[in-house]
């Protein structure tokens, strides 16, 4: 290593003006949007579709927040690697509702990966955070027990914080805490 | 999408946290609730960190990176017009090539074009504050844009931000992902400001002011400033082709 990694700053509260202009209330300014979908029409695997909200220290919504995803193919590759699913894109973004607070991910649900159970890679950034959050979405129905990460959470009940909770037919429930009482777990990695 | 090409893969070298800002700081107050109270945990990275998402130059439109230009409307933004350029490069010194390099910033008044914002300065018709662009095979990108103003915030009593352009990077791996700050050199503010203040080693502060470059001006025209980005690199391995220990 030669070079200093240069300094997160806070992504501010209109983060949304650079990553997600059309939530921001600048109507087709970019011809794409960045993360619109992880998925194209044709992605293998099952479809489903994650909600959920961030609270903050003092119990409140979080309407301001930007969230990311990556995640890998139902095959558990990433896009780029050989034989990776043309259609997964594996990356989201996207805004916190100004009202509701509430996220929304539609995707498919990835394949286990290298060893570790099936995951979603996230990241949130906001007014207030300084250096963006990461952390992963785990699945319920999904066999966790050995997987290296959730394993070396101490104490081991804090896993729980990271694993989504299902909410009927490929529906799924992720409330993320970003501090105090029930406190996701993120991570340094 | 794009094929990885020869990007580096392998382990992240871990975060030195001590690089950037603390997570809690009561001078800037929004963070004191949103920062968590556990440590983080810390472990070696994954395929889930080391790779990450692509993006071609089909999506990327030839004004998009032109601020002065690229809000829908017939005439200039307003302002003193600037050249921003720089390189991104990764903790190895390595150019980062092809990767998604996006800013956002209030207009020459101080103003943000977000439904949020209501300071009084007014909207510029001919600025949206928000470009794009792909580093080159060199790692290099530069953006055509306007100075922006500084504005005052809800914080302490009279707090302003110094004029800053927000920065957002990718690098390879998800891992990397990076949001920042550019700073402008010489801003009497930015030893005032709580959010700059957040990082706490002051040559590491010193490295989101862009400096400016006359070499790279054009007379007449625009001002030029240089700002320097460094993501996150990958360890090096005595054999840097083969994969390691999975
Ligand atoms: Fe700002």
């Amino acid at each position: 290593m030669t070079m200093r990694e240069t300094p997160s700053q806070t992504a501010g509260p209109y983060v949304h003006i650079g990553c997600l202009p059309e939530h921001a209330g600048l109507a087709r300014f970019y011809d794409a949007q960045v993360g619109a979908s992880p998925i194209a029409t044709g992605a293998k695997g099952a479809e489903i579709t994650i909600t959920g909200t961030i609270i903050d220290g003092m119990g409140g919504l979080m309407r301001d927040a930007m969230i990311e995803t990556w995640q890998a193919d139902a095959a558990g590759l990433f896009p780029g690697e050989p034989g990776a699913d043309p259609a997964v894109s594996g990356f989201a973004r996207m805004a916190c509702d100004a009202d509701s607070g509430a996220f929304t991910l539609k995707t498919i649900k990835p394949g286990a990966t290298g060893g570790g159970a099936p995951h979603i890679s996230v990241w949130i950034v906001a007014r207030g955070i300084n250096i963006g959050l990461q952390t992963r979405i785990y699945f319920e129905d999904e066999v966790n027990g050995s997987d290296p990460l959730l394993s070396r959470i101490d104490p081991p009940q804090r896993a729980g914080t990271l694993i989504a909770r299902n909410a009927g037919p490929g529906a799924y429930r992720f409330d993320i805490r970003l501090r105090g009482d029930g406190e996701t777990v993120f991570l340094d990695l | 999408m794009t094929d990885t090409g020869d990007l580096p893969r392998g382990r992240l070298i871990p975060r030195d946290r001590a690089a950037h800002p603390v997570a809690r700081d009561v001078d800037y107050k929004t963070s004191v609730g949103r920062s968590p109270d556990w440590p983080l945990l810390s472990m070696e990275s994954t395929a889930s960190e080391e790779t990450g998402p692509r993006f071609g130059h089909s999506m990327i439109g030839p004004r998009d990176n032109n601020l002065i230009e690229n809000y829908p409307g017939d005439g200039l933004a307003i302002g003193e017009r600037i050249r921003v350029f720089g390189r991104v490069l990764d903790e190895n010194a390595r150019p980062v090539p092809h990767t998604l390099v996006e800013i956002w910033q209030a207009n020459a008044g101080g103003r943000y074009r977000h439904v949020k914002d209501g300071y009084f300065a007014p909207l510029d018709p001919n600025f949206g504050g928000c470009g794009r662009t792909l580093t080159d095979a060199e790692g290099r990108y530069e953006f055509m844009t306007i100075r922006p103003g500084a504005y005052p915030w809800p914080n302490r009593g009279n707090d302003w931000r110094p004029m800053h352009i927000h920065f957002s990077l990718f690098g390879s791996g998800f891992g990397q992902r990076l949001i920042s700050q550019m700073y402008f050199q010489g801003d009497p503010l930015i030893d005032l400001c709580p959010i700059a203040a957040t990082v706490k080693d002051r040559s590491q502060l010193d490295r989101l002011v862009a400096s400016l470059e006359m070499s790279a001006a054009r007379p007449m025209d625009y001002l030029a400033y240089r700002f320097d980005i460094v993501l996150r690199g990958h360890r090096q391995t005595m054999f840097e082709n083969k994969p390691e220990g999975m």
